[in-house]
């Protein structure tokens, strides 16, 4: 399938390796994505925090580009984070046409509309609902057997719940669970696994934004986790990249291994660690990739 | 949706009961008790309560979702036990039986009773929640024109009950934080134009280290909610008064991250990362880095940054340079920019008051307090 590829700001800044896995799982999933070059970055819910039609319209702006790839299904993102901050904007987007128009009135001067009703699925998303987790296992080239496994989803994909469509038929706040089970690994529930990483605080209160990602890690090592996965980038930066900085807030040592979505996918439908990017964190993941036979599985 | 005529089920209520002063731990307390459906988790507790229990804490009242009293955690979520259907609650139960544990982040004073005075109102009556008019007094009431009250409609309809306060995650590391229900207070005056101090409410909130920009924007108090006040979209109000209105600088960076945040898009497109410490830091322009206490930040992430480059995971390039979108894009996210900045007034489009469109295809006037197009708290119905 086509998508309108939005990768985010951070995927090609500070997690190139996130960048770079998705390129390379994709092809394996029948995704052919065509990168939007020219939009900017969603704010992430820092700009509607200072001039809600100034994100309105950036965002809208995003819309109208993907609107524009024929053949493209949908819009697809690889971060919680542009999922959370565009629907907010879309939602308000789509429920009043007058505003709608104002806002098109706007990316006019570029000659763009945004018509109403975009789909903007993040990859997680778009593997349970459009792939399907039935097809994904059949895919599994290495199952991920016996790697315990805690889901990290990000604020921004779980809530508000109904803006996020959560419902009973998509229980969007579970996939993630579902996927790791799909993919053959162990689904490890820890207290943190929906809570905030405190990324949006990180330059407003360092310890407190440091002491929530230590909790969560914490949390997800006293259940016997081997790494986490998570969908946003923005929460791996204040999981991995921050986790020394973390350990000392909290008082303990964590290694705790944080895992991109696709680099989880890519790993159990063969891929190579090096090649998804793996030794490029922070904290790297020895305890799940055996290095010397590349195989999945926790050490002894 | 639930049918009247559902004939009355079996549910088992699983609740943690604690008594301080037996001197023993807290502990599960199950029960089942039956009724029809979607009666409420409240309506079991009280059966509980009646039939198998007299001692079981909970504190409740009107049993109509307007009191605020019977505030709880059912199945991990905050939200009301009036307002949560038994049978949704044990759907959405691990174990098909239903679990209800008094609020977080409040010393629980008996089973699921909580001290609302300890935390909740205490962080309330920190913002001064009345209005302060000290102007001459109007012979009979202020006259002001109703677009200008029809904003804290939503914050209003708060109904005191404690459950954003409850699984606030920004108080769960750090209690002192104001909280969500405070700030929402806050703009209910910040926000009335008959109120006379609202750059000393403003400035206050700002520059507590525990107040405005403390919150960690993970709304968790908007999906806790039972009334739709989205207690973070009111701190974001109070955020963009202070910043873009006030000009208020605050001591937690909040409003120099702010700043450099919608800066660092229009120059680049893009997220400019290594901008963002020396700027919330040392001030939103270039030479941002070279003021001390952004040099100060910089030294303590040395560590981080050296590591990051040497794992190949930032190279050097984008941490000097950053990454932009083509000119011509760029150009049109200014001119985009430019556009909406220049105007004199905010324009802000708040869904709560003005609802959905009921033709896809037209819109309708605007007009306040009808429907509501934002989120219902897991387990509970939505109110309309």
């Amino acid at each position: 399938m086509k998508v309108a590829y939005w990768p985010g700001c951070v995927s090609r800044g500070f997690t190139p390796e996130l960048h770079g896995s998705m390129a390379k799982v994709a092809p394996l999933l029948d995704i052919e994505l065509v990168q939007l070059d020219r939009a900017n970055c969603c704010g992430a819910g820092v700009i509607a925090e200072h001039n809600q039609e100034l994100a309105d319209t950036l965002n809208a702006r995003t819309f109208a580009l993907a609107q524009q790839v024929e053949g493209a299904e949908l819009m697809m993102n690889i971060c919680s984070t542009c999922q959370g901050a565009q629907g907010e904007c879309q939602e308000r987007l789509d429920a009043n046409a007058e505003y709608r128009a104002h806002v098109n009135s706007t990316l006019a001067d570029e000659g763009l509309t945004y018509e109403k009703g975009l789909t903007n699925k993040n990859f997680l998303w778009l593997l349970v609902e459009e792939i399907g987790l039935e097809k994904l296992t059949s895919l599994v080239k290495r199952p991920l057997t016996n790697l315990k496994v805690g889901p990290f989803y990000g604020c921004y994909i779980v809530r508000p719940r109904a803006r996020l469509g959560i419902d009973e038929e998509h229980p969007r706040d579970h996939y993630l669970e579902q996927l790791i089970e799909a993919l053959g690994g162990t689904v490890i529930e820890y207290a943190g696994m929906r809570k905030c990483c405190g990324f949006p605080i990180i330059t407003m209160n360092k310890e407190a934004s440091l002491k929530q990602a230590g909790r969560h890690l914490g949390d997800a090592l006293d259940a016997e986790a081997d790494c986490l996965v998570t969908p946003c980038p923005l929460c791996h930066l204040n999981l991995d990249m921050q986790q020394p900085l973390a350990e000392k807030v909290v008082g303990r040592e964590l290694n705790m291994p944080v895992l991109h979505l696709p680099q989880l996918v890519g790993l159990a439908l063969g891929l190579e660690p090096k090649e998804l990017g793996l030794s490029r964190h922070v904290v790297r993941p020895t305890s799940v990739i055996d290095w010397s036979t590349s195989v999945v599985g926790a050490a002894a | 949706m639930a049918e009247t005529h559902r004939p009355p089920e079996k549910f088992t209520l699983r609740m943690r009961r604690y008594d301080p002063e037996s001197g023993e731990a807290p502990y599960w307390d199950e029960h089942t008790i039956e009724l029809e459906p979607h009666r409420s988790v409240l309506e079991g507790i009280l059966q509980a309560k009646a039939k198998f229990d007299g001692s079981i804490g909970i504190r409740c009242s009107c049993r109509a979702a307007i009191c605020g009293s019977c505030g709880v955690r059912i199945n991990g979520e905050p939200g009301l036990a009036c307002h949560t259907h038994l049978d949704r609650a044990r759907a959405s139960s691990k174990d098909g039986v239903i679990e209800v544990e008094p609020m977080g982040n409040m010393p629980v004073i008996k089973d699921m009773i909580v001290d609302m005075d300890a935390v909740h109102w205490k962080k309330v009556q920190r913002v001064t929640p009345w209005l302060i008019n000290e102007g001459p007094q109007p012979e009979r009431e202020h006259i002001v024109p109703r677009e200008s009250m029809v904003d804290i409609t939503q914050t209003m309809a708060c109904i005191q009950c404690g459950a954003c306060v409850s699984d606030c995650l920004a108080m769960e590391v750090d209690p002192g934080f104001i909280g969500p229900a405070a700030l929402a207070k806050a703009y209910r005056f910040v926000g009335d134009p008959r109120d006379e101090e609202q750059r000393e409410r403003l400035v206050d909130l700002s520059e507590d280290p525990q107040g405005l920009y403390d919150c960690t924007h993970c709304f968790k108090c908007v999906d806790a909610c039972p009334k739709d006040v989205n207690p973070m979209g009111q701190i974001m109000r109070l955020r963009r008064i202070a910043g873009a209105d006030q000009h208020i600088v605050d001591q937690n960076n909040g409003h120099r991250h702010e700043e450099t945040m919608v800066t660092l898009i229009k120059d680049y497109g893009l997220l400019h990362e290594a901008e963002m410490i020396p700027r919330s830091y040392g001030g939103n322009s270039w030479f941002g880095k070279f003021h001390p206490a952004a040099g100060k930040e910089l030294l303590s992430s040395l560590p981080v940054a050296i590591r990051g480059v040497m794992k190949r995971k930032m190279s050097i390039k984008i941490a000097l340079f950053g990454h932009k979108i083509p000119k011509q894009d760029l150009n049109a996210v200014k001119k985009i920019y430019e556009k909406v900045e220049s105007k004199p007034e905010r324009y802000e489009l708040n869904l709560y008051i003005s609802g959905e469109d009921e033709d896809p295809n037209e819109h309708v006037p605007v007009s306040a307090g009808s429907g509501a197009a934002m989120p219902s708290a897991p387990g509970a119905e939505g109110t309309t």
